[in-house]
């Protein structure tokens, strides 16, 4: 974490394009303290939604601006850093972020999970169970769990500081009421420490458990909202359910089409204008690491990669409850005309709706 | 012998609010009984809804305080309360149905939802329990079962107006404080309502707070009653007698400025 200062913006003298220097990982240092004490009092108080000074990042809202603010306060020169989108390193969202920090910091970046030191994430957390040596730093849109049910800030922070959480409720029975079931899939809410009500940004349900007794440091940064929580390591955290409504995770009726991993998130993959399709894990690392071990699923070709009938797949994940990867990173998929905030709908085939891993 | 019962649920002592140089109500003391209506009568503008909002602490009176005895007996200043403290009182043993069915409910939050709101913030978990106790809930107020899971926005203003009723009871409540529940409804649809409001206070021993500038209602649900005036009460006294032998030239107006059909 001591980053060595250099001129911001100084130009060469030489050449005829100004070279531009960045101080380490692009925030100057004043800004990184800000941060941190952020972070530190995040940490401090887990679930808590500690407001900072979020600065203008030299990307859009919605494109992980907090989570970059984050990794930028806690990245040191020796820190390895992997970043992922969807669970994907190679996605637009993860190869810019990571292209930013490669240029700004001058870190190592790697994809393998068990390598990083830092983790940037977007809407997952890796299979691969994280250590105590590792950060993962989330990019959240929408902090505040109880946002969709009670829109004044004013209203939600007390609510918070009252511990009052009977709303939460509200949304989760409201689910039952439409849909027979908890529909909500993403971004569901989690109580931490036994205190705090938080938002884990739009990961799948399905990540939730990992989360509980993590052994890693968890920190979220909410860019355009100007807020950061942390879960300390080692702190349970809590799905909210009913007590003849249990939390439960999806579970998914085939293995992974190219490494044949059960227990895992899947994406679907469309192959084909005819209603083929293949699913396949959403971390392609854990996927990758698997198929260089031997493991081979029903479409996959010994050796890795993708079938050769295969359409090459922009990876959108078509589960229309896992908040979609489409360009606009971010950018809340709760938020729909006509939708106040209750998710729902179908399972797609191969997909069963509920069930432990 | 003076029992609980015999002593006030509420008192309110000298409450003056002003809005900057203006007077909203003005050295006002009341005191309400365990299971009697009291209601608060005057033309718009007279400081009737802020003297409600003082009373249900949701405005802090400039002067004047207000006590309420709490479920184990004993008389707590308002203004002493926590925060934690006074919400929760709100929730559990106070309800506040509102003249605008929209700002008393969760206009985007299913029928069930709005009535199981208050169960679920004071701690149940059990998803049956919670269906089953608005279900009964709704039934109580003339609101088919079938419709639980329909939101507010598809129900007429009358049938709006009983589910909030509804959503309050709910937690069994000592003190409801009612801003005009009536107003705005047509008049078969209100004389339904009064109906109801009229069962559920008698059966659950409700106190009342209700601020009417319709005195039909104020004769056909309250037992006692004030009469506002420039943000001061000019006139208090049993309903029959204030509205069949009104005492003060304004109340004299105000009884004979009702329209016989």
């Amino acid at each position: 974490m001591n980053a060595p200062l250099l001129a911001t913006g100084t130009t060469s003298t030489t050449g005829a394009m100004p070279e531009i220097r960045y101080n380490f990982a692009y925030l100057d240092e004043q800004t990184k303290r800000m941060i941190r004490r952020a972070i530190l009092k995040a940490i401090a108080i887990p679930g808590y939604q500690v407001p900072f000074a979020a600065r203008e990042m030299p990307m859009p809202y919605g494109w992980g601006t907090g989570g970059v603010q984050v990794t930028a306060a806690v990245l040191g020169p020796d820190d390895v850093l992997k970043v992922i989108d969807q669970g994907a390193d190679d996605t637009t969202n993860a190869v810019a972020i990571r292209g930013f920090f490669e240029k700004t910091a001058r870190v190592a970046t790697t994809t393998v999970t068990t390598q990083a030191t830092v983790i940037q994430t977007r809407h997952r957390i890796p299979e691969t169970a994280l250590s105590e040596n590792q950060i993962l730093v989330y990019q959240v849109p929408i902090p505040e769990p109880l946002r969709f049910l009670e829109p004044r800030e004013t209203e939600t922070r007390q609510l918070h500081a009252l511990a009052e959480y009977g709303l939460m409720h509200v949304k989760l029975y409201e689910d039952i009421a439409r849909h027979g079931h908890i529909a909500t899939t993403y971004a569901y809410p989690v109580e931490v420490a036994g205190r705090y009500v938080m938002d884990p940004s739009p990961i799948p349900k399905f990540d939730n458990p990992k989360m509980d007794d993590c052994p890693a440091l968890q920190l979220f940064g909410a860019g355009r909202e100007k807020r950061i929580y942390a879960i300390p390591p080692h702190t349970r955290v809590r799905s909210l359910d009913f007590e003849d409504h249990p939390f439960k995770v999806q579970r998914f009726a085939k293995p992974c089409a190219l490494c044949a991993a059960t227990g895992v998130y899947l994406d679907e993959v469309i192959l084909d204008d005819r209603g083929g399709r293949m699913f396949v894990c959403s971390d392609t690392d854990y996927c990758n690491t698997r198929q260089a071990q031997g493991h081979v699923g029903e479409l996959g070709v010994p050796g890795g990669g993708f079938p050769q009938n295969a359409v090459m797949p922009g990876r959108n994940s078509g589960i229309h409850d896992v908040p979609p990867s489409h360009p606009v990173q971010d950018v809340d998929p709760r938020v729909k005309p006509g939708d106040d905030g209750i998710s729902g709908g179908t399972p797609p085939a191969g997909m069963t709706r509920e069930g432990t891993i | 012998m003076i029992t609980q019962h015999d002593q006030p649920l509420l008192i309110a002592e000298g409450l003056s609010k002003n809005y900057g140089a203006r007077i909203g109500c003005r050295d006002v003391s009341l005191a309400v009984h365990p299971g009697e209506v009291l209601a608060v009568v005057g033309e718009s503008g007279s400081g009737k809804s802020t003297l409600l909002g003082v009373l249900s602490t949701e405005l802090a009176p400039s002067a004047g305080r207000v006590s309420y005895r709490m479920r184990d007996g004993r008389m707590a200043d308002l203004a002493s309360l926590g925060a934690a403290e006074r919400r929760l009182l709100m929730r559990t043993d106070w309800g506040f149905v509102r003249q605008n069915p929209a700002e008393g409910l969760r206009m985007a939050v299913s029928a069930g939802g709005n009535v199981g709101e208050r169960l679920m913030a004071v701690g149940w978990r059990h998803y049956g329990n919670i269906r089953a106790e608005a279900l009964d809930w709704l039934a109580k107020v003339e609101i088919a079962g079938d419709r639980i899971d329909d939101d507010p926005r598809a129900f007429s203003g009358g049938m709006r107006q009983r589910l909030q009723i509804a959503r309050n009871l709910v937690t069994r409540p000592r003190l409801v404080f009612m801003d005009e529940p009536t107003g705005g409804l047509d008049v078969s649809v209100q004389a339904r309502l009064l109906d109801l409001i009229r069962g559920l206070v008698a059966e659950l021993g409700l106190a009342v707070v209700i601020v009417t500038h319709d005195l039909a209602v104020a004769r056909l649900l309250s037992h006692r009653m004030v009469v506002m005036r420039h943000g001061r009460v000019i006139e208090t006294g049993i309903t029959d007698q204030v509205l069949d032998d009104p005492r003060e030239p304004y109340t004299q107006l105000l009884v004979s400025s009702v329209l016989a059909a």
